[in-house]
């Protein structure tokens, strides 16, 4: 099967609520057949929106969006075929959960066998088998929540979008829920838009990310990708943690330069740099800087240990170092057990080609 | 649970009355909070309702002014005109009453039971007053020969039905009825039927009030549960500003709006929808009725209706829709069916409201748009007859509960929801 890659397209969407104020800029994306993607991104992104433009309920102030090459803008919300898990659920509190996922099939007139079989088949799908006859409200969060995926599958739609389906959710139920629903979406093969806020949650889940901030797409690629080559330092600090030092370039070179911190001097990977003089923001992983380095590294500091606090798995080392005392380190919890004390000072070091130099935050 | 594990708390006390020793001083907090609300409800509602009860079925004045008469009857088959007996203590009764000059009350009494009975007694008591009755001789031939009526069974057996000091002719009137001489119910002729039309207006026009309150207040409703705050506001504002009226205040402007010189008629003959001199009658009929109550009483049917739209995620329309339903198959199937609980709280206030409703139907409805209501007032005022008054007023009380019953049934009264 042929996979059409451009199976959703947002092309040049603008968005206003008020006339004024452009919430969605410019949007264009494209999402594949078949694919996982995530909109993530802070509150007030235009995440959501996208998402709700996609759906229906809300119009396109300018530009088209486009489904299997048809434009669906003049679309009413329940032509269009897009299953939709909401925030909330949205179980229909007054049905059973049969009459909950019978629901789509009886509007499109299904026969009742059909109905019967497509329900059982979408209920066992979310381990729920059994459950016909509750009502939602007798019901877990968990169950709920699966209940709502069941019904947005049940129609077999083309698309299903899902608006922060795990919000409500506890922790762990949370990270099992993400591995179900990924599952589920393996298996089935349905293309998923998933909106999100949630970073780990983008990062396990999805084949693609869009990090949304102030109305803009900022960088759409895979997790690994994103993590480790974030493109600008807004994508930097959202994803993640992070060390940064602003200063300005120096010298410039293909794939190395020098930024001039206050009073010193590091090597950066300039990504957003191109020439002397330039402002940056380098941006560097904690779990990247290694304590008492062996092999030869391009950034070798000394810094003091200003605190020290215990994650279980890894341990946080908060360093003062190169005049900022916001130095982390992240320290696997492994066998040779360093001895880290307050107030003692150590060497770190780091290859330039993990500081990335963006563009000044 | 045997005794001997029961759980004691640590000192030693069990636990069950160890947590109603803890929870006392609560209960009696709380039972002190409602006890006045209790006492006020007990005096100004409970207590009347049952001294109305008393008074419409209370016919004890007759049973205490003819005590030997009633005893003499007892033995009386009432199928031939009564012994001697039955005449002289009659006789002796009416003669106390007269002496005490309260035997009009008699005369009154007796002729609702028969008419001519109140001037047959006048002609009595003529004799009694002037001492033309030997009371040596056989009274019952001496009575019998003031009138004929005396010596007709039907009058005695009159009598003999008053005896029992309740009755429930005021109820059997109240649904045109009454009992016959043989104790049987019977309809009044059908001219005089005017009870039955009254409680079926009354039925009719507070079931189409609750329908027009319900098909306006729906959307208003559904407007306020939906709109942005700052319109929202405004609009409850507008729905709760005649509340802020008085009563009378709106029913007259009623009146001003709907006259046949009114405002409207006005309008209407300014668009030409009218001519001049064939505007219509818009008030003292059931549209002037219809119109203002349906006004008075629709924040009643508003009120609970918003607030349970208020609690309806507007995620559960937009669910419905982007599953495939349209949008009205999105309202009717998920949207309408949660909305009940509010309508059936909106529709039971606005129909027990409405088939009670008062001063409106008496100032603009005219003679075809009152309701039972103006004819219990008219009896408590003008007639006089509270009795008839209470007997009606408890009959409206029962078709209410009768009517809540039947809703409790058909919906349950656990779905009603008022805010």
């Amino acid at each position: 099967m042929s996979k059409n890659p451009e199976f959703v397209k947002f092309d040049k969407v603008d968005k206003s609520y008020d006339g004024k104020v452009l919430v969605v800029k410019d949007l264009q994306l494209d999402i594949a057949e078949g694919e996982f993607i995530t909109m993530l991104g802070p509150s007030g992104s235009g995440k959501t929106t996208c998402l709700m433009m996609l759906a229906g309920f809300e119009t396109p102030t300018h530009g088209e969006i486009l489904l299997d090459g048809n434009i669906i803008s003049n679309i009413p919300p329940h032509k269009r075929g897009i299953g939709m898990v909401f925030q909330n659920y949205a179980l229909f509190p007054h049905m059973t959960v049969y009459e909950n996922l019978a629901f789509p099939l009886r509007v499109r007139k299904v026969e009742k066998d059909e109905i019967d079989k497509k329900v059982d088949k979408a209920l066992s799908m979310v381990s729920l088998s059994g459950f016909e006859t509750r009502m939602p409200a007798q019901l877990s969060g968990g169950q709920q929540q699966r209940v709502a995926v069941a019904r947005a599958l049940v129609f077999d739609p083309a698309v299903v979008l899902m608006d922060e389906p795990l919000g409500a959710l506890d922790k762990n139920l949370r990270e099992s829920m993400q591995y179900e629903i990924k599952h589920i979406h393996e298996s089935i093969g349905v293309t998923v838009v998933y909106v999100t806020h949630d970073q780990s949650e983008a990062l396990t889940m999805s084949n693609r990310i869009a990090v949304f901030n102030d109305g803009k797409v900022q960088q759409l690629s895979d997790p690994a990708e994103l993590y480790e080559k974030p493109v600008n330092s807004f994508v930097a600090e959202f994803i993640g943690e992070n060390n940064t030092f602003n200063g300005e370039v120096v010298d410039i070179d293909k794939d190395k330069c020098k930024v001039k911190l206050n009073n010193s001097e590091i090597f950066a990977n300039p990504i957003s740099v191109k020439s002397k003089g330039e402002k940056t923001t380098v941006s560097l992983r904690p779990e990247r800087a290694l304590i008492n380095p062996t092999n030869k590294m391009d950034n070798m500091f000394t810094g003091k240990i200003e605190e020290v606090i215990y994650h279980g798995d890894h341990t946080r080392v908060r360093l003062n170092l190169l005049g900022s005392s916001e130095f982390i380190l992240k320290v696997p919890n492994s066998t040779s057990n360093l001895e880290l004390k307050v107030g003692e000072d150590i060497d770190i070091g780091w290859n330039s080609i993990d500081a990335r130099a963006l563009d000044p935050k | 649970m045997s005794s001997e594990n029961k759980i004691l708390t640590t000192d030693g006390l069990p636990l069950e009355v160890s947590l109603k020793k803890a929870e006392k001083r609560n209960k009696i907090k709380a039972f002190l909070l409602v006890a006045p609300l209790l006492l006020f409800l007990l005096i100004t509602y409970i207590f009347p309702i049952g001294e109305m009860f008393t008074r419409s079925i209370d016919d004890r004045m007759i049973t205490n002014m003819l005590p030997k008469t009633f005893e003499s009857m007892k033995k009386w088959d009432g199928k031939e005109l009564p012994p001697e007996e039955v005449y002289r203590s009659f006789y002796e009764d009416y003669k106390i009453l007269a002496e005490k000059k309260v035997h009009g009350k008699l005369g009154q009494r007796l002729n609702k039971e028969k008419n001519g009975f109140n001037s047959i007694l006048k002609r009595l008591f003529r004799k009694v007053k002037s001492n033309q009755i030997d009371e040596s001789k056989s009274i019952k031939e001496q009575i019998i020969k003031i009138h004929k009526h005396y010596r007709n069974v039907d009058y005695w057996r009159a009598i003999k039905r008053t005896a029992p000091p309740y009755t429930i002719n005021k109820y059997l009137k109240g649904m045109d009825m009454y009992l016959d001489e043989d104790g049987n119910v019977a309809q009044v002729s059908e001219d005089r039927r005017i009870h039955r039309i009254l409680w079926l207006r009354t039925l009719e026009i507070a079931l189409f009030v609750t329908i027009f309150c319900f098909l306006m207040g729906y959307p208003i409703a559904h407007l306020l549960a939906t709109l942005p705050m700052k319109y929202s506001n405004l609009l409850m504002i507008c729905v709760l500003l005649p509340f802020w009226t008085s009563l009378l205040v709106r029913t007259a402007s009623w009146m001003i709006l709907l006259q046949q010189q009114g405002l409207v008629n006005d309008f209407f003959v300014m668009i030409g929808l009218v001519a001049d001199d064939s505007r219509p009658e818009m008030m003292y009929n059931k549209v002037g009725t219809y119109v203002a109550m349906t006004q008075i009483l629709l924040p009643f049917m508003v009120l609970p209706l918003y607030s349970v739209m208020k609690t309806i995620s507007p995620s559960l329309m937009r669910a419905g829709k982007s599953l495939g339903g349209t949008p009205f198959v999105a309202f009717w199937k998920v949207y309408f069916p949660l909305t009940i609980p509010g309508i059936g709280a909106g529709c039971l206030l606005v129909f027990i409201l409405a088939i009670g409703y008062y001063i409106t139907p008496a100032l603009v409805g005219g003679a075809s748009g009152t309701l039972i209501s103006n004819q219990i007032a008219f009896h408590m005022k003008q007639t006089l007859d509270w009795s008839f008054a209470s007997a009606m007023g408890l009959m409206l009380l029962t078709g209410v509960l009768v009517i809540y019953w039947i809703y409790n049934k058909l919906v349950g009264v656990d779905n009603i929801k008022l805010g």
